[in-house]
């Protein structure tokens, strides 16, 4: 082999060592981040890795096309607010409203495991239509496998979405810039609380209900308000507002500054956090969207976002800084600060 | 929500850093200990460090459970565990702390039947759901968790629920104090007092303190203006010379402690002549045993409990940053070995430690204040 040829052709390059795979290695924090840029990137895309955003964008024949992909394991299928299947619609629909694309069609892959109760599985196809049909998407299609019981756990839902790109919007990290507002679409954190609650295994009940829900209605309607203005949206699902916004700290090379005492959260959210010495920034949100907006267009989007059905409670929660960079800072009112890391492994509730 | 908004009260708190601020002595450096991990947390969270005055130094106690709990306990009772009729159950906390081959979570992975409980009584629970298994509660904590383990094991016991066992932990706080005071490298100028752990024991047991030590000691709870208002009570004992117990936290804290805790205690457990402290090392009358009334839910008289010790790692440098002799950053291990994601002492896993609280809130934001140099 001449020399010649062995320039560019980098080998992958692995840096992902842990032996085993753990539970935090699909937690949504570091871990899952460490497996994902460690082996998956590397090996799939080899150098020419770009950050990692919801949906991949493609160029088909000259048409534009947004893709992603999601896997749902939640248990109990059923919880106040929403359930598996709905969860696997709109948690896919999400992905593209967040990548700046409408929503058009999802396919989807049902796992189940023998002996699963055929009411249990129509009701989650139900949610699923009804889902769909809310978010105006069309199921194009699907695929069944059924394992041994045992094997898994009643059912899992996988579900691939396609989108068509809005015009007029780049989601791209790069563009962020130092004085950019963040705006987030309402209160955390009621997602992963109310999960942890219908397990059933904490002695606390709680007034709560999953946020789950399809976003697309108020990420048009920022669009609208400030399109060009947008940089960059994530919706922060597993891991929180701390591991996104960590993400975008990362990905744009700048600090992000977020005011504590800005975001919303419900008492009942706050009280059982308080209790179970969890951060609501890390816990899990299934129907709210971060975005960075240029400074001159943020009230625009805010007032937009406030004016759509379900954004009544969207604020701005911080800002894009020059420092510290690629962490994300917590101030407080009375002038103290803190920074605030991803999601490690899974969020556990600690005792005293 | 109550309780909580009015104790972080940004006007109030202002207004007790602006206390702390004029009773302060410029002249003087003052070395003040929050026993509890609780604490440690707290004043990472709130960023209380950047609103206290630099000569006020907040050293960071043996107060957190998980910390102190050598790493031979988890390995036995792990070794028990292998038995896969037996059920590993334990608060969420110990579930990332590294054992000999591994943390409950990673002994999980690899098929172990662990699962983290809220409450013992879940644990309860778990073993009436599981009849044809063994559940074994790893029991953790000092006073404060202690009591509900008492009555979790008398419930068992009225119960009749024999597939059910505790492999104890408990250990007592005021042993660990006196320990800590015994050290000859450490001069402390007061103690911020355990808040949780006295809602049980109350404020009397405190009181050699400041009677032999001559050290004042305030009682205090976990929220911001808790905390800078014990600084400014032990401000205030110390311009005047005084040593005594004071009690900050008395919306939640009895002087006399909590009896009925107290009584389910003597009822279910009784003194280990010694005790070995991570870090600390052996201290005698510094924990809880299960009485022998109870023996048939005392894991370690119903199972071969190997009683592993191991040493810690060389380098690491626990001991000392848990007498507060160290700062977290000045150990060898510090960010480099040891990080939250791999842990290699307890102080680095719990939220409470230490450590793992330095890392997340302080050391990182230190590095980025001297890497350019300006504040943040």
């Amino acid at each position: 082999m001449s020399s010649a040829t062995k320039i560019g052709v980098s080998a992958p390059k692995i840096r992902f060592r842990e032996p085993q795979i753990e539970m935090a290695h699909g937690a949504g924090g570091k871990a899952s981040r460490r497996l994902v840029e460690g082996l998956f990137a590397p090996l799939f895309f080899g150098a020419s890795a770009e950050p990692l955003s919801d949906a991949a964008q493609l160029k088909i024949n000259g048409a534009r096309l947004a893709v992603t992909t999601d896997s749902f394991v939640v248990k109990p299928l059923v919880f106040p607010g929403g359930s598996i299947g709905e969860l696997a619609i709109n948690g896919t629909v999400n992905d593209l409203a967040v990548s700046g694309a409408k929503p058009q069609a999802i396919v989807v892959t049902f796992i189940l495991e023998a002996g699963l109760r055929t009411d249990v599985l129509q009701a989650e196809i139900e949610a699923m239509a009804k889902a769909a049909q809310e978010a105006g998407v069309r199921i194009a299609g699907g695929d069944t496998k059924v394992v041994e019981h045992g094997k898994a756990d009643s059912m899992y839902i996988t579900t691939t979405g396609l989108g068509a790109p809005l015009p007029g919007v780049e989601i791209n990290p790069q563009s962020v810039c130092p004085g950019d507002k963040i705006l987030l679409s309402g209160p955390i954190g009621d997602h992963g609380i109310t999960i942890l609650l219908a397990r059933g295994e904490l002695d606390m009940e709680g007034d709560l209900r999953s946020d789950t829900r399809c976003v697309f209605p108020m990420v048009n309607a920022v669009v609208e308000a400030a399109g060009p203005g947008i940089r960059w949206m994530r919706d922060p699902t597993r891991g929180g507002v701390a591991t996104s916004l960590n993400e975008l700290a990362r990905d744009c090379g700048l600090g992000v500054v977020l005011f504590e005492d800005s975001v919303p959260i419900h008492d009942a959210v706050r009280g059982a956090c308080e209790l179970l010495g969890l951060d609501p920034l890390h816990i899990a949100n299934e129907g709210q969207f971060l975005a960075v907006v240029a400074p001159e267009l943020a009230d625009a989007a805010l007032k937009a976002l406030k004016q759509t059905p379900g954004g009544d409670e969207a604020r701005i929660i911080g800002e894009i800084r020059e420092q510290p960079v690629g962490s994300v800072l917590v101030t407080t009112l009375y002038g103290g600060s803190r920074i605030i890391d991803m999601l490690v492994g899974d969020p556990l509730p600690r005792i005293c | 929500m109550k309780y909580v908004d009015e104790f972080r009260d940004p006007e109030l708190i202002n207004r007790a850093a602006e206390q702390i601020r004029r009773l302060a002595d410029p002249n003087r450096h003052y070395r003040l200990m929050e026993v509890c991990g609780g604490h440690t947390h707290a004043i990472y969270r709130f960023g209380l460090k950047d609103i206290l005055p630099e000569n006020i130094e907040l050293i960071h106690g043996p107060g957190c459970p998980v910390c102190v709990l050598p790493m031979g306990r988890i390995d036995d009772a792990l070794a028990v565990a292998q038995d896969p009729d037996v059920i590993f159950a334990a608060f969420g906390d110990m579930m990332r702390v590294p054992g000999t081959h591994g943390s409950p979570l990673e002994h999980k992975a690899r098929g172990m039947d662990v699962r983290i409980v809220y409450s013992p009584t879940d644990a309860i629970k778990l073993a009436k759901m599981n009849p044809a298994k063994h559940v074994m509660f790893f029991a953790i904590g000092f006073e404060t968790t202690a009591p509900s383990t008492a009555l979790t094991l008398k419930r068992a016991k009225a119960e009749g629920i024999h597939n059910f066992s505790v492999f104890c932990n408990h250990v007592t706080i005021i042993p660990a104090i006196r320990a800590i005071l015994d050290s000859p490298d450490m001069r402390l100028d007061g103690f911020i007092g355990p808040g949780h752990v006295s809602t049980v024991i109350g404020c009397r047991p405190y009181e050699w303190i400041a009677k032999n030590e001559h050290k004042p000691i305030v009682v205090c709870g976990f929220e911001p203006l808790d905390l800078l208002q014990s600084i400014v009570m032990l401000l205030k004992q110390l311009q005047n010379d005084e040593a005594k117990v004071e009690n900050q936290y008395k919306r939640v804290v009895p002087w006399e402690g909590n009896r009925a805790a107290l009584k389910a205690m003597a009822e279910t457990f009784q003194l280990r002549p010694y005790f070995e402290w991570r870090g600390l090392g052996f201290i005698s009358q510094s924990a809880l045993r299960i009485r022998d009334e109870y023996a048939e839910w005392d894991s370690e008289q119903r199972f071969h409990v190997p009683g592993i010790r191991v040493t810690d790692p060389k380098a690491a440098q626990c001991g000392e940053v848990l007498k507060g002799v160290l700062k977290p950053s000045q150990c060898k291990l510090f960010g480099k070995e040891c990080t939250p994601e791999n842990p290699v002492g307890a102080l680095m896993v719990s939220s409470e430690g230490s450590c793992a609280a330095y890392f997340n809130y302080e050391h990182r934001k230190a590095n980025l204040v001297a890497s350019i140099g300006v504040s943040v």
